[in-house]
């Protein structure tokens, strides 16, 4: 049977991972430090994680040069998907990330700035390595507009029409990430996921809002979502990769028990 | 010594990775004439068919891995790699497979289902030694759109359903194929990758 994918997601700052408690906070010193991102990879491997997504916050030469690092030791130990983002502004990046172990490599911002960047990288390493996360915000009762930045700097775009190009020219799969619930714990963003999922024909990960495992469920089976990406509720221990695994099966929603 | 191809498709990282770790004397190899110090060959393959068909033709492996197939010595072919061993397919008109199999390789068409098929998903096994102590109905991770339809049903060792039925194995006496990415398929992914080593 085909599974939905629980997926947890390491934002890592020079080489470390971190938690914002919101969106944009990293500059503010508002990061509580978790741990060792190679070591939690192992934990969630472990735990039978879906996928692994490392997301580098860092922003900077070095810091991408540290994630390369990072990757290349996870790649040696986990024998699971891993998935990069941050940072990746060139096909030379993308070829950086996947050299070192990655499988897939996650643009935002710079498949904004650059929309060929999508095709480019599809071509090279085919569409199924090239996934196009999106932050959005609602701005009006039935708008969502796609934000860049790390969620500060409104775009032109609607949520749906900008993941609709991004499929268009490329993209294998799309993260969608609510900033207004990012950081929250009260629960994904539901309509903007269904739409989204409803619109474009390849899978769909839903981002932001985990707080409790009823969100999971809710945004796997309403929000028609394919995947759930958290960070916060596995980093602290509140919940095993396996408890939400459990939980899911238990509301017959299909998963992969280990 | 194990030949793990090179030939510039995708990432072949992970696939060093977990062979190593199953205790295999993996080298990659790009050049043709070093296979004759080989005992078996493992092709992976991410991307388009007609790429990974170029890619090996470009390198002059096309035709020593032809010989290989037919000399029925150990192979195990990943992805496209194990895509390349059937005619040919919709993704890359014209383009020949190794034809070692009958059949085309055809996209998913059930409706409803989002393409690429990403993810985990089910195996129904049949009997074979790259299946041991795999249980009955092991999960294993896809990333594919497209997938070979054997002409003999035969040689299908594992079947899948995705929207539709298909063949996500075959075999047929040392020669394999998986559609699925053992490399990135834990546990159980390990296990098939040590029961191939095992039976060079």
């Amino acid at each position: 049977m085909f599974t939905k994918r629980v997926i947890p997601c390491l934002d890592v700052h020079d080489g470390k991972v971190t938690r914002g408690v919101q969106f944009g906070r990293a500059e503010e010193g508002g990061l509580r430090n978790v741990g060792d991102p190679v070591e939690l990879a192992m934990r969630y491997n472990d735990q039978g994680a879906d996928e692994m997504v490392f997301f580098d916050i860092t922003a900077s030469a070095h810091g991408r040069d540290t994630m390369v690092g990072v990757i290349e030791r996870t790649a040696a130990q986990c024998f699971m998907p891993l998935t990069v983002g941050g940072g990746i502004r060139a096909v030379e990046d993308m070829g950086a990330m996947l050299k070192a172990g990655a499988d897939k490599v996650s643009i935002n911002s710079s498949a904004i700035a650059t929309p060929e960047l999508i095709t480019a990288g599809a071509a090279k390493f085919g569409s199924q390595c090239i996934v196009v996360s999106i932050d959005c915000k609602r701005t009006a009762p039935d708008t969502w507009k796609v934000f860049v930045k790390g969620g500060r700097e409104e775009t032109k775009w609607d949520a749906v029409a900008w993941a609709e190009e991004a499929v268009r020219l490329g993209a294998g799969e799309i993260v969608l990430n609510s900033i207004d619930a990012d950081g929250t714990r009260a629960g994904y963003d539901i309509p903007i996921t269904r739409r989204i999922s409803e619109a474009v024909g390849v899978p769909v990960v839903a981002s932001g809002g985990a707080g409790k495992l009823e969100h999971m469920v809710a945004v796997l089976r309403e929000g028609k979502a394919d995947a759930v990406l958290a960070a916060s509720i596995f980093h602290f221990g509140q919940y095993t990769v396996a408890d939400v695994k459990h939980f899911l099966a238990a509301e017959a929603v299909p998963v992969r028990i280990v | 010594m194990l030949a793990l191809i090179d030939y510039g498709s995708g990432n072949i990282r992970s696939v060093e990775n977990a062979l190593r770790h199953e205790g295999a004397d993996v080298k990659l190899i790009s050049d043709p004439s070093r296979l004759a110090d080989a005992q078996a060959v493992v092709l992976p393959g991410v991307g388009a068919f007609g790429d990974c068909a170029r890619g090996l033709r470009e390198r002059g492996l096309w035709e020593p891995i032809q010989q290989w197939l037919a000399a029925d010595k150990p192979f195990l072919g990943i992805c496209v790699g194990y895509q390349l061993l059937f005619e040919g397919g919709e993704e890359s008109p014209g383009v020949s497979g190794f034809g070692f199999f009958g059949g085309q390789v055809r996209k998913f068409r059930a409706p409803g289902m989002k393409i690429p098929q990403i993810g985990w998903n089910s195996l129904d096994l049949t009997p074979h030694p790259l299946w041991s102590r795999i249980g009955e109905h092991p999960y294993v991770y896809f990333v594919h759109s497209y997938y070979p339809e054997p002409t003999d049903p035969a040689v299908t060792i594992a079947r899948s359903t995705y929207g539709e039925t298909f063949a996500a194995a075959a075999a047929r006496g040392r020669v394999a194929g998986v559609q699925f990415h053992p490399e990135k398929s834990q546990t159980v992914g390990l296990e098939i990758l040590r029961n191939f080593v095992a039976h060079i």
